[in-house]
C-alpha cells in the first residue's frame, strides 16, 4: 500500500460528491474534506487505527469519512444511514473512485441500540449535532458507537457540548482525553479508555464547533 | 451487500430475545462477484470474529457450498489457499438485489443496488 500524504488524501477527498438536497432535519451537512483529512490521518498515523483495520461509519451521508478510510488501507468499511438519497451519492462515490471494499447499510442509529456489539475495530463518524428537534441524538450515536467499537471511536462534535460528553464518558465508564483542536473550526478531539477487565481500549472523541 | 457485511448485520427489531434476530437469511435475486485485491493479514486477523455457522450459510444460501470448510483449518494463518478462498466468499461475493429475513419475527428488509435497508415503520420502531 503506498503512502498516501496529507496532502493527497485532502485533495482526493475534494472530488468526492456531497448532498445534493441537504435535509435540515436530518442536519445534513458533509464534513469538509480539510477536517475529513486531518482527522482521518492522525487516527491513522498516531493510533494505527485504520491500516487493515474493520470500520464504521455512523451517519456516513454521502461517505467522506469511508472513503478517506479507505484510501488510508482500511481493511473494511461500512457506512451507515438513515437517508436513502446520501446512499446512492455515496454508492456513485464509491464507483468513481473504484473502492472495493466499502459497503453500506441503510438503518437509523438510533434503533440500534445494542444489536451490533462489539461488530468493528474502529468506529469514525460526523454525527448530527442535535439541533434541529433531535436533541440528544449526538450522545446516543456515541453511545452506539461505543458499543459498536472494539478499538476506538473517533467523533466530531459541538465544542459546547464538552461537559455534557466529559461527564457521560464518567457515567459510561470511558475514559475521556483531549486530542486537539481544529483552528478553522474550533474543534478539540477527546480520547476515551473503556474500564473493562484487564484490557484497555481506546476511544476518541474529536469535538468541532460550528 | 458483501458477505462480511451480512456477518456483522443482525436485525434489530424490537422486543427479540437477547442475541436474537441473527443471522439474517438471505434471499438473493441477483448476485455478483468482482474482485477485490487480496489482503492475507486482513483476512486471518477476521478468522477469529467470523461467526462461521452463519457465513457457511449464507454462503450456500447464494449457491456456494463447498467453497467453506466447516471450520476454520488449524493453522489458517499460513494456508494461502484457504485464506484465498475465504476472501472470495467474504468480499468478491455480493448480493444487489433480494432482501434479508429476521430469523426472528421473520420481518423482510429488501435489499437493492447491493444496499440492505433494514429501517423500520414508525409503528414498528
Amino acid at each position: 500500500m503506498k503512502k498516501l500524504k496529507l496532502k493527497e488524501l485532502e485533495s482526493c477527498l475534494q472530488q468526492v460528491d456531497t448532498f445534493e438536497s441537504p435535509k435540515l432535519l436530518l442536519e445534513q451537512y458533509p464534513t469538509r474534506p480539510h477536517i475529513a483529512a486531518c482527522m482521518l490521518y492522525t487516527i491513522h498515523n498516531t493510533f494505527d487505527d485504520i491500516e487493515n483495520k474493520t470500520i464504521a461509519d455512523l451517519g456516513c451521508g454521502c461517505g467522506m469519512l469511508s472513503i478517506g478510510s479507505a484510501m488510508l488501507g482500511a481493511g473494511f468499511c461500512v457506512g451507515l444511514d438513515i437517508d436513502g438519497d446520501a446512499l446512492e451519492t455515496f454508492n456513485s462515490n464509491i464507483e468513481d473512485f473504484d473502492l472495493t471494499n466499502v459497503n453500506m447499510v441503510q438503518c437509523d442509529i438510533c434503533s440500534l441500540s445494542d444489536s451490533m456489539s462489539d461488530t468493528f475495530d474502529t468506529v469514525i463518524m460526523n454525527p448530527p449535532f442535535g439541533t434541529k428537534h433531535n436533541k440528544g441524538i449526538d450522545m446516543i450515536f456515541l453511545k452506539t458507537a461505543l458499543q459498536m467499537a472494539k478499538t476506538a471511536v473517533y467523533s466530531l462534535h459541538k465544542t459546547s457540548t464538552r461537559q455534557h460528553i466529559q461527564k457521560k464518558a464518567a457515567e459510561w465508564e470511558v475514559k475521556m482525553e483531549v486530542l486537539a483542536e481544529l483552528r478553522f473550526d474550533l474543534p478539540a478531539s477527546y480520547k476515551f479508555h473503556k474500564k473493562k477487565s484487564v484490557s484497555i481500549k481506546r476511544d476518541i472523541t474529536e469535538k468541532m464547533l460550528r | 451487500m458483501k458477505l462480511l457485511t451480512h456477518n456483522l448485520l443482525s436485525s434489530h427489531v424490537p422486543g427479540l430475545r437477547p442475541g436474537g434476530g441473527f443471522p439474517l437469511r438471505i434471499e438473493a435475486a441477483e448476485v455478483r462477484e468482482r474482485p477485490v485485491p487480496f489482503n492475507a493479514a486482513f483476512v486471518s486477523r477476521l478468522v477469529p470474529r467470523l461467526r462461521w455457522d452463519a457465513l457457511r450459510e449464507a454462503a450456500e444460501s447464494l449457491g456456494r457450498p463447498s467453497e467453506l470448510p466447516p471450520e476454520p483449518t488449524p493453522g489458517y494463518e499460513a494456508d494461502e489457499e484457504f485464506l484465498r478462498r475465504l476472501h472470495h466468499v467474504l468480499l468478491e461475493v455480493e448480493v444487489l438485489e433480494g432482501s434479508l429475513q429476521c430469523p426472528d419475527s421473520g420481518r423482510r428488509f429488501p435489499i437493492s443496488r447491493g444496499v440492505p435497508n433494514l429501517l423500520l415503520t414508525e409503528d414498528e420502531a
